[in-house]
């Protein structure tokens, strides 16, 4: 059993920090089960199941830290490994970054765990397969697509007397269907914590709708152009983004937060005022954990508030230099917006073109997070209100920072996952003048 | 999808953590794997399995980074343990453990046996599987020097940090280096009567340094000019005739770090206060530790076969190299002037194995020839798509816990039959860039639109090198990119450039793969000026 409760997993980590005799020593209890299913050409490729149980000793002397993990449970294993982590700190260099271990912490319990995600079998996984290739054989197309759900928990403890302990649960969707001539794709993808949201049978018509809709598209010119991002091409276009909201390379000026002269950008109005990120554990559309990997508890915290940089992550060492209060880099990410739909997006829209997934993004420049990739899978060209016609993929060289300026209006926020990362988020659909297409693709 | 650039990935971090002593210790006897792996093949036959194969791996992974005066981690990992394989009614199935006795081998086999069982129930059509002789008891080892697990944690961090301090004494502002090894001890043996037996090793030592301009608030860095490379800790003992000289030293089979972190840093200083580039048409002159990577993801992924048929249309995407265009045996990839090999052969390269992770032996063969596109990538259950009768070999696994797909093996350009030098090439170009070390990178997906970066580039005027510039990318359809070279330098120049970290698959796997080629020149490619203001 790969699931362990929070009894069993203190009382286990307990035992570990036990055999310890460094001068500090932390533990910590990682447990996955789930599965995965697979299928391409409207037929299972491959599938599987992941059950694994492992434990993460860290021993130091000083500023000397060895780790070493495990995954056998019986004493005398748990005492060997404690043994090797302590040999291995003697021959580490010292870090001379060692920041001393946290003592107790207080945190609420998560609301990330759902009892019906983590009673899915092989079977319920097949079953929401099933119903997705039906819908692509019904439209005559061909379906590839990934299911896997997870349930997990984690545990820390240390020789400070910290515990925290938190489960999980996820599932991820995503399908493409293609046309028999390849002339047209589409795309949907879903993640929830809860798999009773999950409709594959829906989500795929959605795809389904795309390829038919994206067929024998036109070329236009590139350039730039209002666009309609749909939140999952908006999410992945802003991890980059997400993941650079950190005060240590912003102050070391290698990042888009650094200020020109030296220093962050905290507190500048760095984008239009309509962009409000923030996270939050306690999100019920996006949960998450409510500490982090150093057992730091995890609050709501807001990162840009109406275009201003309102936070960035310290680790617990940089904020000690800098003699501020550390900041834990954000546990999920959600972006306000307002209350249109889509549609209404479009129908705003005197002359533009709707994206419906982006594609292979790249950094290619971090000082000014220009990226690069491409559109896919439902582009199209949006005229006095209306879509009227699919038009051939376009390359982009964009950056987000430049893009959350130019916020023309935002729809409201929906859960949808990065296609790249898997990890999910909470944004809404954006319409954004002035976006940069810079060729042309043949894809489809 | 592609490469995770400096990133390592979570797949290559799996394991337990062990001493680095332990790493040098003998794993599980041969004569004990030969008699387990009997043991599973015979219980799946007995469960009516038609063919089964099993991989007992050990694979030992070593990483050392460190930034500045800073050891930031070093991890040693191990996994061991059993990946069973079978065809049940004509499906695929396939089960792990990490437990790899008598009872569970035997217990792994049936359950890859049941689920090849379930998968039968919705087959659409049985696998065909190539025939494979039986190989008998046959080894291969990476021909290494010295393993880089035999070196001392503390002589490779010595080497990094002296790194780190020579570029801080040039005046760099930060610094990032790192030695990463990887050892894959696979037994294989199956059904057709294969017992292999080899010992991979990898090893990839890199450097990333910054400067920053306080004036201006810009930044600008530079890669290292190294490759990953299927070789021992030789790799980093220098050899003067493995250097490339040039406007920058670049190298072959060995590399000199502590030469490179003095030209990266003289470099980076240089690219702060070099031209931005004017965008526009110009001829590109691209160096191997450049163009691999454009071989890599212009050539490489739309030859894989899986790609072409559309089982990765979810994930990595499909391919615009479709079958139709390779029956048709005229379709021009290329200029004349291109040759495209395929091989898991070439000593030093990532791909080199003496057999595939299906136990098929491995060779060499053709893609593009003469330009034109004659062949794929493919693996035993694919061959008879594309009406080979035997397995080409790409079959990989990053781990026994991870059941084997078909995955690229090193392609590589081949090079110029005529004599012709790097500086004769750049004597002809009247207007253009010279182009050293790979940087960002983007594809579709289906592999026809690609922009690239790069860590040097250098304007070519009238025949000579007229200066530093930045702020590059070109952009290019791949077709039009290939159909546009001109000019291949010789075999005095062929070097090899790879990707530790290949992403494919989901859940993702990880691969590695070399690409060889000499400096090439391709004409009036689309450049555009990368800078932005934020």
């Amino acid at each position: 059993m790969a699931i362990l409760n929070k009894d069993e997993a203190q009382a286990l980590l307990k035992k570990v920090l036990g055999f310890s005799k460094a001068d500090e020593c932390e533990a910590s209890l990682t447990g996955r089960e789930g599965g995965n299913i697979r299928y391409a050409r409207n037929a299972v490729s491959t599938a599987g199941d992941i059950s694994t149980l492992s434990l993460s000793i860290s021993a130091t002397f000083g500023k000397k830290t060895g780790t070493t993990t495990i995954n056998e449970f019986d004493d005398a294993s748990l005492e060997k490994a404690v043994r090797r982590a302590e040999e291995l700190a003697q021959l580490a260099p010292e870090d001379p970054e060692y920041m001393p271990l946290p003592g107790p912490q207080t945190y609420k319990d998560s609301i990330t765990y759902v009892p019906a995600t983590a009673a899915v079998t092989p079977d319920t996984r097949a079953a929401a397969v099933a119903k997705s290739i039906q819908v692509a054989k019904d439209a005559k197309l061909e379906a590839a697509g990934f299911l896997e759900n997870t349930t997990s928990f984690n545990a820390l403890a240390n020789s400070k007397g910290l515990f925290a302990y938190n489960t999980d649960t996820d599932v991820i969707f995503s399908i493409t269907t293609r046309n028999q001539a390849g002339t047209g794709s589409g795309y949907a993808a879903r993640g929830y914590n809860d798999i009773r949201k999950l409709d594959t049978y829906s989500a795929t018509q959605v795809s389904a709708s795309k390829a038919n809709g994206s067929a024998n598209a036109k070329a236009i010119e590139p350039g730039r152009y209002t666009v309609i991002l749909e939140p999952v091409a908006a999410a992945y276009m802003m991890e980059n983004l997400f993941r650079g909201l950190d005060a240590r390379n912003a102050d070391e000026g290698r990042s888009f937060m650094s200020r020109p002269g030296g220093g962050n950008r905290l507190g500048e109005q760095l984008m239009d005022d309509k962009v409000t990120i923030y996270s939050d554990p306690f999100h019920p559309e996006l949960p998450s954990g409510t500490w982090n990997g150093e057992g730091m508890p995890l609050e709501k915290t807001s990162w840009i508030e109406k275009g201003v940089v309102k936070n960035l992550s310290y680790s617990r060492f940089w904020a000690q230099k800098k003699g501020v209060k550390p900041v834990p880099r954000p546990g999920n990410i959600i972006m306000e917006g307002g209350d249109v739909s889509l549609e209404e997006l479009i129908r705003s829209t005197e002359r533009g073109i709707l994206v419906s997934r982006l594609w292979y993004i790249r950094m290619v420049d971090p000082q000014t997070l220009l990226l690069t990739g491409l559109t896919r899978d439902g582009t199209f060209y949006i005229e006095n209100g209306v879509i009227k016609h699919p038009i051939k993929n376009f390359r982009f060289n964009e950056s987000p920072v430049i893009m959350l300026n130019n916020v023309e209006a935002l729809g409201k926020p929906e859960r949808t996952i990065s296609v790249e990362s898997y990890r999910s988020y909470l944004v809404p659909p954006m319409k954004l003048r002035d976006f940069t297409f810079t060729s042309l693709s043949d894809a489809v | 999808m592609g490469l995770g650039a400096l990133m390592v990935p979570g797949s290559l971090l799996a394991g337990n953590a062990i001493d680095p002593a332990e790493a040098l210790m003998e794993g599980m006897d041969l004569a004990r794997k030969k008699q387990l792996s009997d043991m599973a093949l015979a219980a799946a036959r007995a469960k009516g399995a038609s063919y089964a194969d099993v991989r007992i791996g050990r694979y030992l992974r070593q990483f050392i980074i460190t930034r500045e005066k800073r050891v930031q981690g070093i991890s040693n990992t191990e996994s061991f343990g059993v990946g069973i394989r079978v065809i049940a009614n004509g499906s695929w199935g396939f089960a792990a453990s990490n437990n790899v006795t008598e009872a569970d081998i035997v217990k792994t086999a049936e359950r890859a046996v049941a689920v090849a069982k379930a998968n039968a129930k919705i087959m659409t059509e049985p696998v065909q599987l190539a025939p494979q002789k039986g190989y008998g008891d046959v080894s291969w080892k990476t021909p290494i020097e010295q393993s880089a697990f035999a070196v001392p944690v503390k002589d490779k961090v010595d080497l990094l940090l002296k790194v780190n301090d020579i570029a801080m004494q040039g005046g760099a502002s930060f610094v990032t280096s790192a030695i990463m090894a990887v050892n894959e001890q696979k037994f294989f043996a199956s059904t057709d009567g294969s017992y292999i037996d080899q010992d991979v090793h990898r090893i990839y030592p890199f450097f990333n340094v910054t400067k920053i301009d306080k004036a201006s608030g810009k930044f600008e860095t530079r890669r290292s000019l190294s490759s990953p490379v299927g070789m021992g800790y030789e790799y980093l003992t220098p050899l003067p005739d493995s250097k490339v000289a040039g406007i920058v030293t670049r190298y072959k089979s060995r590399y000199d770090i502590l030469e490179d972190i003095k030209n990266a840093t003289e470099n980076v200083n240089e690219k702060i206060k070099a031209k931005s580039v004017e965008p526009g048409k110009y001829d590109l002159v691209l160096d191997p530790s450049h163009l691999w990577l454009t071989i890599h993801e212009s050539v490489a992924h739309p030859t894989e076969l899986d790609r072409v048929l559309g089982y990765e249309a979810n994930y990595a995407g499909t391919s615009f190299l479709t079958l139709d265009k390779w029956k048709s045996g005229n379709f021009q990839f290329g200029s004349k002037l291109v040759n495209i090999v395929a091989d898991k052969l070439q000593p030093g390269s990532l791909g080199a194995v003496g057999y595939d992770d299906e136990g098929v032996q491995c060779k060499e063969w053709d893609i593009i020839k003469d330009g034109i596109l004659v062949n794929y990538q493919a693996i035993r259950d694919q061959a008879h798509i594309i009406g080979l009768k035997e397995s080409q070999g790409c079959c990989y696994a990053q781990s026994w816990e991870d059941v084997q797909f078909q995955r690229m093996p090193n392609i590589s350009l081949k090079p110029g039959a005529s004599p012709l030098s790097v500086d004769d090439m750049i004597r002809d170009v009247e207007k253009g860039i010279y182009i050293v070390g790979d940087g960002s990178f983007s594809i579709d997906q289906q592999r026809y639109n690609f922009q690239f970066g790069g860590q040097l580039f250098y304007e070519i005027k009238d025949g000579k090198i007229a200066g530093m510039l930045k702020d590059v990318a070109y952009q290019a359809n791949t077709r039009e990119f290939w159909n546009s070279c001109t000019a291949i330098a010789d075999k005095r120049d062929y070097r090899l450039g790879g990707a530790f970290n290949d992403g494919k698959g989901q859940p993702s796997q990880s691969n590695a793969v070399s690409h060889g080629s000499s400096t090439t020149r391709f004409n009036g490619v689309n450049v555009i000026n990368t800078a932005r203001k934020i």
